[in-house]
């Protein structure tokens, strides 16, 4: 868990749960809806993302609505990590408790293109663009977040009775 | 130092005497709301072999507002799990879509009180603000956490305060305020924090005005958009529930991360224009866009006092031959203060199509969806690029008179001149 590898999908700013798990497609069975996560930012996304890659975005990542299909859809179809500028609170905190790494790191929207290869470690809270060869600091989690992570999420947490 | 609204609450629901931004503390929750969020819950129940347990049967409010009536059949099966879910777990308080949309239900049957934690699996929780509760919205894995052990992670936030001051135009309301803020500030000025609305403004305005402020506080990235109790929110409070309850206050020295004035004697009615919330002009700025829709309703505006500003301006008027209007009514309550005051029959004689309280319009489920191209103003609260049907189709977010006022005119109109 510590060290995700994958491949760059980059987003603008402001990318609300709306374009990450669109309304019109909510009502249908989860599996289908897989196929629609992300697709009106890039209707490329969902057929080409693959496991561990790395989803890059602006600021106010994940804006909108609680729907925990928008980061779940986005694990469950492989999303090591996701890297934005800031997330929106409910957003985050889904994250977290799914078990889908997100930090932040203000430059990352300058330094990284869709395509690149990168490699993201948690605990040292760093990036690096394997492509290019630059590394930026992301935020460190706090161990309370750090420790739901490496058990894989909250519901682990839960079932191990940590909680 | 003294503490926020936020801080105390968060204080005493973690059996602290005193708690500070910034840091983590386990805290007991006072009630729970979920809607169809629940049925993705099941699923991952079952995905997951979490066993189906509620640590409190009286604390969890269940009600469907999203798809109501069920609009296609996998939305029907995702009611019959919600149902059996209620019976398998023993809970006491299944409102199932009768009652209407989650956050006017849930004040309006007495199960938000001054001074309580409540969560909800919707972003819009932060409506209980409103009554002085630490309300906020969370996602589905959190909240089998929360059914499991009645408790939930919290990171004490800071707090920034509003202080609204001045007397509002005729026909300005408070939608037009906080898409105001929203415009100034941006949709991240609150960020993980507590908002606090202080000011005369905000102590002149109604109940419902106020739910709009705390509503739309998720807008600018709130977790909580609170309103301190005043003597209107106790009594509204006591009308609705015999249940004890502890306003919390925020103490005269508790420190705030910024307050920002807020002054409302000039301002005019505001629209978000697309596709984000804070890209707003005043409405004299876009007047005379054709519109083909509006829509009056949501756990924004479909408020009595909302469909009555609507229909002092629809009365005696024709929603325009190229505009379909749709109004729903946030609540049964709603609905049937509406037909006693008449208002459903101005509607209907205005050629407007009312429609049951249901969550539908506003996030694009179902009900009067766009076509490709085709441009709506709407009293619901997200403008998000297709969120009410065709990628290619736009929202315009502004109050129901401003709606009401551009429904007849088949145009973008200002509601202080029709």
């Amino acid at each position: 868990m510590e060290v995700i590898k994958g491949r760059i999908w980059k987003f603008g700013d402001n990318i609300d749960t709306d374009l990450i798990a669109p309304g019109k497609y909510l009502g249908l069975p989860y599996e289908q809806l897989l196929e629609h996560i992300l697709e009106p930012a890039n209707p490329d996304f969902p057929k080409k993302v693959q496991k561990g890659d790395i989803v890059i975005g602006g600021k106010n990542f994940g804006c909108g609505s609680s729907r925990e299909q928008a980061p779940r859809g986005l694990k469950d179809l492989g999303v090591g990590a996701i890297i934005a500028e800031s997330f929106a609170r409910i957003f985050f905190r889904n994250c977290i408790g799914i078990g889908l790494p997100a930090l932040t790191s203000s430059d990352i929207s300058k330094h990284f293109e869709t395509g690149h290869e990168a490699e993201v470690d948690l605990r040292n809270g760093t990036i690096t663009n394997l492509t290019t060869g630059k590394t930026l600091e992301t935020s460190k989690l706090p161990d309370m977040m750090l420790e739901i992570l490496e058990t894989g999420g909250v519901l682990e947490m839960l079932k191990q009775g940590k909680l | 130092m003294g503490m926020t609204m936020a801080e105390k609450i968060l204080a005493v629901k973690s059996g602290q005497a005193d708690v500070t931004a910034g840091e983590f503390v386990t805290a007991s929750v006072d009630r729970v709301m979920v809607h169809e969020m629940l049925a993705f819950m099941i699923e991952i129940y079952e995905r997951h072999n979490i066993p189906k347990k509620v640590w409190d049967v009286d604390k969890v409010v269940m009600l469907m507002d999203h798809y109501v009536p069920a609009p296609t059949v996998d939305a029907a099966e995702m009611h019959r799990k919600m149902r059996e879910f209620a019976k398998e777990t023993g809970l006491t308080i299944n409102l199932d879509g009768k009652e209407g949309i989650c956050h006017q239900v849930m004040p309006e049957l007495g199960f938000v009180k001054p001074g309580d934690l409540i969560l909800g699996t919707d972003s819009h929780t932060t409506t209980y603000g409103a009554f002085g509760a630490a309300s906020t919205g969370i996602g589905a894995t959190e909240m089998i956490v929360v059914f499991a052990t009645g408790k939930l992670w919290f990171r004490v936030p800071e707090t920034i305060r509003f202080d609204i001051n001045g007397k509002l135009m005729e026909r300005v309301t408070s939608k037009d305020v906080i898409l105001d803020i929203a415009g100034k500030y941006g949709t991240d000025v609150a960020q993980y924090k507590a908002i606090e609305f202080h000011g005369d403004t905000v102590k002149d305005m109604s109940i419902a005005s106020r739910m709009v402020l705390s509503n739309m506080s998720i807008e600018i990235g709130a977790k909580f958009g609170m309103i301190p109790p005043d003597e209107k929110t106790i009594e509204f409070v006591k009308s609705v529930t015999d249940e004890p309850f502890t306003p919390q206050y925020p103490d005269k020295d508790a420190e705030y991360e910024n307050i920002y004035q807020i002054f409302v004697d000039d301002l005019e009615p505001k629209v978000a224009i697309p596709h984000s919330v804070d890209n707003v002009k005043s409405v004299r700025e876009i007047e005379g866009l054709p519109i083909q829709q509006g829509f009056i309703g949501s756990c924004t505006n479909g408020r009595i006092e909302d469909l009555e500003m609507a229909a002092e301006i629809l009365e005696g008027n024709e929603v325009h031959n190229d505009v379909r209007l749709i109004i729903s009514p946030a609540s049964r309550k709603v609905y049937r203060d509406a037909l006693e005051k008449g208002l459903i029959d101005i509607f209907v004689d205005a050629k407007a199509i009312v429609c049951n309280p249901t969550c539908g319009p506003c996030w694009g489920g179902h009900l009067g969806m766009l076509g490709k191209g085709e441009r709506a103003i709407s009293a619901s609260n997200r403008n998000f690029r297709g969120r009410m049907g065709h990628e290619e189709s736009e929202i315009y977010l502004a109050s129901p008179a401003t709606v009401a006022a551009s429904a007849i005119k088949g145009k973008i109109t200002d509601p202080r001149y029709v």
